[in-house]
Formats: C-alpha cells, structure tokens, sequence
C-alpha cells in the first residue's frame, strides 16, 4: 500500500475494494456449490451403509438409540426430502452453527473440533515457520549460486524430499529415533507419566511428542518452497533493474539481498499468505501417523468409522479454507505487487 | 561387409557437405527438445531409473518364478502329542456278546476287589474263576461262560488285526500262566505258545503281546510298534524323571532313531507321548535367502515378486489416473479457453468449485464405505482410478485454459480462422499441439504425485487392497511396531521403490521443462 503514490491512491483504493468484494462474493457462491457436492456425495452413500453405522454406533455404551440417531439424522441432514431441499435445511443449520452430534466421538461436532484444532494449528504454525526459515535461505542461495554444486545439490535434495510419500518419511524417522535411539516416543501427545510431572514438565513432555511429526512435516514441504524461492530469484536476477544496480558498481551483497531479494518475497507473501488459513486444517496424515489428537487424527477417526456429521463439518472446513486461501493470496498479490491490474 | 556399406553411404555425405545448405545440420524441434534433455544429467538420472522401474515392474513378472498371489510355506519342528499311556489300573469287561450290564460288571469288580468266588446280581449267583491276579473269568449258575474281567491289554506286532473276545480270552489267560501253549478255541486248531515275557507267537511267527498299559495314538492311522511300546514301558518304569514330569527315551527302527518324550499328566494319570514334528506353516516373514531376495512378507508371499506385481499396479493406476485427468483436463480447458467470455467464466467457476473440494478427505469417506460395503478389491481398483481422475482433471483444465487464452492471441490462429477451418479442428488440431509440451511436463509430474496418494490409500488400507500388491500396502505392515522394528526388509524395499520412481517421474518432468522451454530455465 505504500507503494501507491498519493494521487492515485483513491481511485486504487476504490479499485480495490471492488475487487476484495467481488472476490468474496465469489467465493462465497463457490463455497454454496462446493456444500452441495459434498453434501450430495454424503446423500449418495448407500443407506444401508448409513443405516448400519447408526446401528452400530447405538450399541455403545451411553449412546443414544438407533431411532433416535436417525431422527436426529434426519433433522440435521434432511434426509427425508430431496438433495436440494435437504441442502437447504443443512444449510440453514449450518449457519446457526449447529452441525449435529458426532457419532464417533458421541459430543457436539463443534465441540470436537473447538478441543482439538488448536493443537493442530500450533503444530502448522511451528512447522511453518521453520519451514520459511529452511527453505528461504536454501532456495535464495541455491539461485544465487546457479549451476555450482551447491545448486545441485540443494535442487537434488528438494526433489527428494518432495517425492517421499509421508507414511515412508514418518516410519523411517520412527525407526531412527523411537526405535534405535530412542529419543522419542512412537505415538500420541502424551507419555504415560504425563499426570505426574510439573505444569512445565508436562509442557516439555508434549513439545518432545510433537518433535517427530513436525520433523516430518517440515522436511517434506521444504522441496517445494525451496524451488519457488529458487524460480523466482532467478526470475528477479535475471531482469534489468538487477543489471543496474550491478553496473552502477553495487557489491554483490547488497544486489542480492536489497534488490533481489525483496522483490522475491512478493511472490513468497502471496504464497504464505495464501497458506495461513491451511494452518488450521490439520496434517491428515502425519497427525493419524503419529497419533497426535489434532483435528486431523481426529477427523480421520471419525471418517474411517462412517461419522457423517463430522466428515461434513470436515469437508465443509477445509473447503472454507481453501478459499480463504485463495482469496487472501490474490488479495495480498495485488497490494503487494502494484504492477498487477485489478480487473 | 559393414565396412563397403559406410563407405557407400559416406560418399554421397562428402559431396553434399559442400552444398550451404546442407552444411548446417537441420535439426527438428522435436530433436533438439531431445538433445536438450539428455544434455540435463540429472533428468537423465530421472530416465534411467524409470527405464529400470519399468523394467522391474513389468519385465520382472516374467522373470520371477513365482506368481502375485503364491503362498510359500515352511517346515517347523514342533513337538506335538501322538499319542498317550495308561497304567491299567481298572477292570474291564468284554463277553462274547459284547459288554455285560453296569450293574452286573459293578457286581463282578467288588467280588474281586474282595477275593470272593460268587456273587449275585439280579437274582442271579455267578461264579468267578481266578487266574492269577489279573485276569478273571465269571460264569453264570449254568456254568457258561458269562463274561470275562481284565486289566491287561492284547497288542500285534503287525497293524490291521481284529482282536476277537476268544483271542483275547485265550491270551489274558495264557498269560497268567506263562509260558504255556494254547489254541484260542475248539474251532481253530492254531497253536500258540507265550513266553516270560509275554510275547505270543502263532506258529513260530511273532504274533501278539500281553501289556499293563493302554497305549493309543492320536491319529487313528498311527500304529505303535513293540519295540516302541516296550520302550515307552522301560521309560515309564524305570526312566529318569526330568524337570516338568518329563522323561524321554529313543527307539530305533528300521535303523532310523527317534526321541520321544513323554509328561505325566498326574491329574489322569496318564503319560502324554510327544515327538518333534515337521508342520507344515505360512513362511511369514522370513528373512532374505536364496529362494527368497527379499524376503516372504506376512501372509508367506515373495516379497521381490510382491514388489513387481506392487510396481505394476502403482504404475498403471498412475498411468490411468493421469490419462482419465488429461482428457477431461484437455476438453474441458480447452472449449473454455478458446470460446471464452460467459464460456470460460461457467467452466472456470466449475473448476474453481472442483478445486475447493478436499480430495484426501473424500478418498478416505469413500475407502472406508468400500470397506463397510465389502466391496470386491478389483472393483475398488477401478473406483478408486475414476474417483482420481475425476478430481484431478480442474489443474490440467486451468493449464490448457491459460496457454490457449494466450495462443488465442497469437497470428497463427487469426490464420486458421481466415482459412476458415472448423473450430473443433481450430482447437484440437491447432491449438492443442502448442499446449503438449507443458501437458507433458504436467503429466510427468502429476505421475509421481498420483502414485504417493495411491500409495498413501493403500497404506491407510483404504485404496489397493489384498490380494492385489502395491507398493503402498506392502508398506502397510510398519502399522504392527514390531515389523517396524524387526522387518525392515518387508517395507523398507517398497519405500525405496516408491521414493525412487516419483524422484524420477519429477526430474524427468523438471528436465522435460527445461527441455521444451529453453527460455525458462530453471
């Protein structure tokens, strides 16, 4: 915004606004589609498959019974009326927060989820920062240094860590340090000792739980940071205003780091940005790898046992998420780089 | 010959060389694409282990001598119970009509338990005949033979002969008044004599024995020899008892030595006769060997064979996956970028909306329905490509879309347009062509990404199921912490495989990029 010289700056200002809205708008009329797919899909499931979760699920202990899960089914989801109109009712629902009773976990789904997104958003915000603080720094010095071993290197290395599936990643580390060193534990948040240690014995004691799981995250989402970073400091050092500021007798270091760099992290704010609200939506599969009981594990639990409430709630999340996404990167990408058009 | 052969094709080379024309060489596009990639090591690197992954996969098969789903067993020594021995310690009763009444026999056993000569049951007085203390005979007031009452036991020496009540009668009595001669009845004129020992013989041929004990083997078939049997009585009676009521003693036969083991069970009173065994079990999770490189994994399957098999699904769910996405991709960015406005607007919203729809989550809702619905692991293979396919088509869709919108622009198709081609000819024969260099690179990449999802489902045991191998449920195993700890050649292999094979699909992708595109080089 301060890029924005003071003349133009209503007539952006107002452009702006225009576009923030248009987005939203937008996305808010995608999210509407994207609710009725997944409620459609929900819908499509076999109602025998339905039937028997809810069956099994009023077999346990303090549950409710079988009709009663189905009333409440029907209530929720509309189950009784057509797909649109049960949408609707869904919706309407959804609006007032009221997402029904997880059947797995027999509590408010929004209860559930209030318990355990937290962690997973500790969890996203350390990995992610560390993340930043890798994969920056390696990419900038990969660009700088094109072609030499070190670019080879770090470009091998980014490749690698990008085409580990996380589950290999996960139980090599297990191996390494739960098992032959035995640093860690394998699974959960907490020792079995948890309960007698001191507040801030307690605090180490789920820091060391979350050590591996962000280990993996981490080392496997830094190849592609890496190689963006990479990508678009070599885009920056090849154009004219770096040539300059080389032909005006500028040392080395400040070319990189004051001109180049900074415009590199145009695209990088747009893409952390973007991947903010991501922060919330859980490591499916590092959190069910490692036990941890964030909204992940969670979810997965849920999912696996036929929770339709919650898969729903889930799915719905992430969507929201994904769009927020969206709409913060364009955003950011527009007042951060004024060479864009906002039409 | 070869050599005249050069030299033919060389001459007419030398006398075009001086032709301008000719004198630099004409490469195509499609050429230098090639020479660019090959002149990439890594991407090469890439290429290389795909060709071996490829080869693993699909040329292995016919290699390997063993098939995807063969099950490979092992011996195990085991001790296991044949059969067991009994100290005869009661009184049995056998007549020629079978077994006497229980009141009768109740009758009989306390005469003899107190050494009466008569008894009645029933109104009726019988008479007991001694003999010795082991065998007794009991007549009624007729004087006819009623029943008799025995502890010992009458064995042969051979298998397959049928104890009659005369026999039996005739030997128990022998027996007692070892050694003698005898004929079994008035009918069969058959001598046989016993000895001290008690071994009756008929004629001059080993035929029968007289024992104390019960001995039965536990299979019905299993038939004990007497040097068997009076090996085990030796043992029971005079063996040396070892910790845990076990004694155990050998038997040669037939020149082969067995060791048995026998427990007394003091509750029965009976001795338990064991021997080690070969049975007959699943090769679990054998270490690498000869017959087996890699192993047999938990279900006694080969795991190099498995890892073949694995390869070839994981390869041609990728394959398919990526191709179902293409051609949606294709078609559907392509009308939306060359038609444009409200076009382009509908199907880019659409795309938009399949974006947002979190893949990993449905995937899993869908995996574990299948799951509940037991539905057949073939037909899951194939729901589980469509449902890939269906959800991967928006990003190639968006690529398509942006290249035509800006080859919409460009001179050549403001040609075809003035030649007055058909717009699906426009899009597809003109349009198209110039957006497969980036399809590729796409693809490439999307290859590798496609087989870590299918290997995460099929690790979370919610994509490729058993019996069918992949890479990703072969790995599935780690779940059990102690195959995590002991058995790192069951998943380790397949990790490798699979790191390997996307490494490779991304440099070649990374390198086909650099390739087609000069100009944005890294």
């Amino acid at each position: 915004m301060l890029l924005l010289s003071g003349a133009q700056a209503p007539y952006m200002e107002k452009l702006m606004r225009k576009f923030v809205i248009k987005r939203i708008l937008i996305s808010i009329v995608i999210l509407f589609f994207v609710g009725l797919i997944i409620y459609a899909v929900m819908r499509f499931l076999p109602t025998s498959y339905i039937e028997t979760i809810a069956r099994q699920k009023s077999m346990q202990p303090n549950s409710k019974s079988y009709e009663e899960w189905m009333a409440q089914l029907s209530v929720t989801y509309g189950m009784d009326k057509g797909i649109i109109l049960g949408y609707f009712q869904w919706l309407g629902n959804a609006f007032r927060g009221e997402f029904g009773d997880s059947w797995f976990w027999t509590v408010p789904v929004t209860e559930k989820f209030h318990e355990t997104v937290w962690l997973s958003f500790i969890m996203g915000l350390i990995s992610m920062i560390l993340e930043l603080a890798i994969a920056v720094p390696l990419g900038v010095i990969a660009a700088t240094k094109q072609y030499s071993k070190t670019d080879y290197t770090i470009s091998v290395l980014s490749f690698i860590t990008i085409s580990f599936p996380t589950f290999f990643f996960a139980s090599l580390l297990k191996l390494v340090f739960s098992i032959k060193l035995g640093w860690f534990d394998l699974f959960g948040l907490i020792s079995r000792e948890h309960y007698h240690l001191t507040a801030w014995g307690q605090f180490w004691d789920k820091a060391a739980h979350l050590v591996l799981p962000i280990t993996g995250l981490v080392v496997l989402s830094i190849g592609s940071l890496m190689r963006y970073t990479r990508t678009n400091m070599l885009e920056v050092l090849n154009s004219d205003y770096i040539r300059t500021a080389r032909s005006k007798g500028l040392s080395e270091r400040n070319v990189i780091y004051n001109h180049a760099f900074r415009n590199t992290l145009i695209p990088l704010v747009t893409i952390v940005g973007g991947s903010l609200p991501g922060l919330f939506a859980g490591a499916l599969i590092t959190e069910t790898l490692f036990k941890i009981p964030g909204i992940g594990y969670t979810s997965y639990q849920a999912m696996v046992a036929g929770d339709i409430p919650f898969s729903m709630f889930y799915m719905v999340f992430l969507a929201i998420l994904t769009l927020a996404g969206n709409l913060i990167s364009d955003i950011l990408y527009a007042v951060v780089d004024p060479r864009v058009r906002l039409s | 010959m070869e050599e005249l052969n050069e030299k033919e094709v060389k001459q007419p080379e030398e006398e075009l060389s001086l032709n301008d024309d000719r004198r630099v060489k004409v490469l195509s596009p499609g050429t230098l694409v090639a020479k660019r990639f090959f002149r990439n090591k890594i991407a090469v690197v890439g290429l290389v282990i795909l060709v071996i992954m490829f080869l693993f996969s699909f040329g292995g098969i016919l290699l390997s001598p063993y098939s995807e789903k063969q099950y490979f067993y092992k011996e195990e020594e085991m001790r296991q119970p044949i059969g067991g021995a009994k100290e005869l310690t009661e009184l049995s009763y056998a007549s020629e009509a079978g077994s006497p009444s229980p009141t009768l026999k109740i009758a009989a056993r306390r005469a003899i338990k107190a050494n009466e000569t008569a008894f009645t049951d029933a109104g009726e007085t019988y008479t007991i005949e001694y003999y010795g203390d082991r065998f007794f005979e009991v007549f009624d007031k007729d004087g006819n033979l009623s029943f008799i009452a025995y502890y010992n036991s009458v064995n042969f020496i051979s298998a397959g002969e049928e104890l009659t009540f005369d026999l039996r009668r005739a030997a128990l009595k022998a027996y007692e008044q070892k050694p003698i001669s005898f004929s079994v009845n008035a009918t069969d004129s058959t001598l046989y004599s016993i000895d001290e020992d008690g071994l009756i013989k008929r004629g001059e041929e080993d035929y029968a024995y007289v024992l104390s004990y019960s001995i039965n083997a536990t299979e019905e078939d299993k038939f004990f020899s007497k040097d068997f049997k009076f090996a085990l009585i030796d043992c029971i009676e005079n063996g040396e008892m070892k910790e845990g009521n076990e004694k155990e003693f050998t038997v040669t036969e037939n020149g082969v030595s067995t060791t048995y083991f026998i427990f007394y069970d003091a509750a029965k009173n009976t001795w338990d006769i064991k021997e080690y065994r070969y049975t007959r079990i699943y090769d679990r999770y054998s270490a690498p060997s000869k017959e087996h490189w890699l192993g047999t994994d938990g279900h006694g399957m080969d795991m190099l064979t498995r890892l073949m098999y694995g390869g070839r699904v994981s390869l041609l769910v990728g394959f398919i996956v990526v191709i179902i996405e293409t051609v949606l991709g294709v078609i559907i960015g392509g009308i939306s970028g060359y038609f444009g406005r409200w076009v382009d607007n509908l199907i880019m919203r659409i795309v938009d909306i399949f974006y947002c729809i979190p893949s990993t989550p449905l995937l899993i809702i869908l995996g574990a329905m299948m799951d509940a619905m037991k539905v057949d692991p073939t037909l899951r293979m194939v729901y589980l490509m469509l449902t890939l396919g269906f959800l991967g088509w928006p990003g190639v869709a968006r690529l398509v879309r942006g290249q035509i919108l800006s080859l919409r622009e460009q001179e050549f198709m403001t040609a075809t347009e003035a030649c007055g081609i058909r717009a699906s000819k426009r899009i597809f024969k003109h349009l198209i062509p110039n957006v497969i260099p980036q399809l590729i690179v796409t693809c490439t990449m999307g290859l590798g990404s496609t087989i870590i999802t299918e290997a995460t489902l099929s690790f979370l045991g919610l994509g490729v199921r058993f019996p069918f191998a992949s890479w990703g449920n072969i790995i599935n195993d780690v779940n059990d912490i102690y195959v995590l700890t002991n058995y790192l050649f069951v998943w380790i292999p397949a990790g490798v495989c699979i790191v390997l094979t996307v490494l490779a699909f991304n440099l070649v992708g990374d390198g086909l990029r650099d390739a087609f595109d000069p100009k944005m080089k890294r």
